[in-house]
């Protein structure tokens, strides 16, 4: 084809036939199925994921997603080792990625393990523990009002009584002010990874087709560079009030993540008893108001910033809660997390160069910087040790 | 699948009652510890179907014992009885012509089962024949890998079915005649004997073989000996039925997710089996289970008589209504109904973890002119 002819075409004929091409090299490789010198058969993949566990009066429930290069067709239910009556809705094999509710009448028994298995018409099986057997919350103002509560209780309260360190910290030199942000760098540095891990392990129970542990890099990749994007739109890093809003919003949403884990275990009955481990969280998280203080000492704040700063890094722990009780999926939890954690990559880069531009000799690697990031890091892993146990 | 909430282990231990106590004060009427009373007061959930039987615990659906090929029902009394012929010595000879193919069954409903069979059915074959009888089976293998039937019984090296003596294993598309005499008498079984062994037994390659006694050889039982010979006038007055209790691992986990009589998980507890109260029953028993080393038949509301290996013509143990037995372990059972009322009567492993995976059953005692078969 000479030049002139080219030119001739429309340009969109150039989108046309490579997408044609493309189309076409697909279909001539299914028709023609060039696998086959390999002797490759490739058996049906089956995957069954539980999604989600409700138990009732009625007996359980389960939301399963499935996974499978064929169609996969729930045969069979058993529950501790025995086989069960169950309905399927909807009926039939399940095409890839579509979910379905499996309702068993079993007569669990509260406080007690539960042991699930779904059999495959090829045999194969996918198990799954309900470890302490409680029933499902029902949606009621009373329990929505408890969790809510619940939330402010491990979320607000500890990061307002953080910012009541304020006027005290507000006494100390730039020595202090500065020895006070490298142990945010370390508090954050602890719910980053602290946050991550969770972000993993939640992505265990995804499906995997949905890919969980990269969903979570990658999710919290982008997260951390849309944020580092927002924080530097004026051309320059966060200082001071815009700092501190970054610092709730990431620890915002580790609160967030937090409140998840709290309301869907109490919802599952997993939280188990003593009310001590109540005030180890608020220790746990009263740092997180220490951290969020510290850009703020060289500037006068008003008390309306306190409570947005507060609301904006507490509240989020009980919007926690009430999903994590009410509406829980391992996915989106899994995003939240990776989201949570691109958050606080971006405020520990903030501090780190806010922190650099505020040092005089413009070297932060110094024993006092590194005592204060050693300091918050053993600070929170202290305080997680009291609601460990 | 792992648990939900491994997020921080203080979850696991605390958090509810710390909340209760703490938002109890806060909130009136604190919801949460309200549940938590309201559901101790309950301990259990009620069983959400008392109405329905067996309190649910059942498969779901039904199996297609035609796309098998092979039903539950009939295999308990179909006896094969071979091509019938006398050998010039008057010896009474039994040709049998079994066929390893490899088969995909439903083990129960929905559940397939990429099984190895003799003739497309699990159990293969009931062989049933005279103590004394000559037994030549025609061994074709149709399947995938080397097989062969090993004969539980008397007979020579080079008739053994195991790798090393005689022809050993028998290739895919090769074959083999096997020919013994049928002694002792009792109920036995054969299986493939291949390596690994495990494998081909536990993918179906096994069968009952039955030796009547014959009762001129047991004059002073020869009334018992007849009454288990079959087609003798004494005989006809007897139930038998052959229960093989065998399981199937269907994820290949060294365990069974199936255990079942007659492999259809269920099958006897869904339609039960029909018995005339009038008459005795006798069961020929085989255990086949691979990867749990017993397994075990309880009878409801009764007890039996048990003959061990069969191989006796008076009962190795009385009045017993559990019998164990470790794998290719088998005997007879000898019970009647004479003077019940008509009604469902359970049997069933006594393990009730096989029970519940399927190996549950029914008689249904009846009266005589209700009984089809
Ligand atoms: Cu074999």
């Amino acid at each position: 084809m000479s030049k002139w002819s080219m030119q001739k075409l429309p340009k969109w004929i150039w989108i046309v036939i490579p997408v044609a091409l493309l189309l076409g090299s697909i279909a001539l490789f299914l028709a023609t199925n060039p696998l086959k010198p390999l002797g490759v058969v490739a058996p049906p993949i089956e995957e069954v994921t539980v999604e989600r566990t409700i138990l009732d009066e009625e007996g359980i429930h389960l939301t399963v997603r499935v996974n499978g290069s064929e169609p996969v067709r729930i045969a069979q239910v058993l529950v501790d080792d025995a086989y069960w009556q169950f309905t399927q809705k909807p009926e039939g094999p399940l095409t890839r990625l579509s979910s379905a509710k499996i309702d068993i009448p079993y007569p669990w028994v509260q406080h007690e393990l539960h042991e699930i298995t779904i059999i495959t018409s090829t045999g194969m099986t996918f198990s799954h523990t309900i470890e302490v057997a409680e029933p499902t919350p029902e949606w009621s103002i009373q329990r929505i009002a408890a969790y809510i509560l619940l939330g402010i209780y491990i979320g607000v309260i500890p990061v307002a009584l953080g910012l009541l360190f304020y006027p005290y910290l507000r006494t100390l030199g730039s020595t202090g002010i500065n020895f006070l942000l490298t142990l945010t760098i370390g508090l954050l540095f602890y719910l980053l990874i602290d946050t991550l891990q969770e972000g993993f392990e939640m992505s265990q129970q995804v499906a995997g087709v949905f890919n969980g542990n990269l969903l979570v890099w990658v999710t919290a990749g982008v997260a951390f560079l849309i944020i580092f994007a927002l924080g530097r739109r004026g051309g320059k890093a966060p200082e001071g009030l815009s700092l501190s809003t970054y610092l709730a919003l990431g620890i915002g949403f580790h609160n967030l993540g937090e409140g998840l884990a709290v309301g869907a275990a109490m919802a599952s009955g997993e939280a188990a008893l003593g009310s001590f481990l109540v005030v180890g969280f608020t220790l746990h998280n009263l740092t997180e108001g220490i951290g969020i203080a510290a850009p703020l000492l060289n500037r006068k704040t008003k008390f309306r910033t306190f409570v947005f700063l507060t609301l904006l890094a507490g509240l989020p722990a009980a919007f926690g809660t009430l999903i994590g009780a009410f509406a829980y999926s391992p996915h989106w939890t899994a995003v939240l997390l990776a989201i949570g954690a691109g958050a606080i990559l971006q405020v520990i880069v903030e501090v780190g160069t806010y922190l650099y531009k505020n040092t005089e000799t413009k070297s932060w690697f110094t024993v006092s910087n590194l005592t204060g990031f050693v300091l918050g890091i053993a600070i929170m892993y202290g305080t997680a040790l009291l609601v460990a146990i | 699948m792992k648990s939900k909430f491994s997020r921080k282990s203080f979850l696991k231990t605390g958090l509810f009652s710390g909340a209760t106590a703490l938002l109890g004060s806060l909130i009136t009427g604190t919801p949460f510890s309200r549940s938590q009373q309201h559901s101790n007061d309950k301990k259990t959930a009620d069983p959400p179907n008392e109405k329905k039987p067996h309190g649910g615990m059942s498969t779901v659906g039904l199996v297609d014992h035609k796309r098998n090929g092979f039903n539950p029902h009939e295999m308990l009394t179909d006896w094969d009885t071979g091509e019938v012929s006398q050998l010039p010595n008057g010896q009474t000879l039994r040709e049998y012509e079994f066929v390893a193919i490899d088969k995909e069954i439903e083990i129960a409903p929905g559940v397939f089962f990429p099984a190895w069979t003799y003739n497309g059915r699990v159990p293969g074959p009931t062989i049933r024949c005279m103590e004394g009888d000559r037994i030549r089976i025609h061994f074709i293998n149709a399947g995938s890998h080397p097989h062969t039937i090993h004969f539980h019984g008397i007979h020579s090296a080079e008739m053994d079915g195991v790798p090393g003596t005689g022809p050993g294993m028998i290739e895919p598309a090769e074959s083999f005649t096997y020919e013994f005499d049928a002694k002792p008498f009792g109920c036995h079984l054969y299986h493939c004997h291949s390596s690994p062994l495990k494998r081909h037994i536990h993918k179906g390659l096994y069968g009952a073989f039955i030796v009547d006694p014959d009762p001129a050889r047991h004059a002073e039982h020869s009334d018992i000996a007849r009454s288990r010979l079959l087609g003798s006038e004494e005989n006809e007055s007897w139930q038998e039925f052959l229960i093989v209790m065998n399981g199937f691992d269907t994820n290949f986990d060294n365990d069974n997710e199936i255990y079942a009589a007659n492999t259809v998980a269920f099958a006897y507890q869904n339609e039960p089996i029909r018995i005339d109260r009038e008459r005795p029953v006798r069961i020929y028993l085989i255990n086949t289970t691979e990867f749990d080393p017993i397994n075990s038949f309880h009878l409801h509301a009764n007890f039996f008589d048990f003959y061990d290996h069969g191989t006796t013509l008076t009962p190795t143990r009385e009045m017993i209504d559990t019998v164990m037995m470790c794998q290719a372990q088998r005997g007879i059972l000898e019970f009647t109904f004479e003077d019940f009322e008509p009604g469902k009567f359970m049997f069933h492993a006594h393990q009730s973890e096989f029970a519940e995976l399927g190996w549950m059953s029914f008689f249904d005692l009846v009266n005589n002119r209700e009984v089809s078969v």
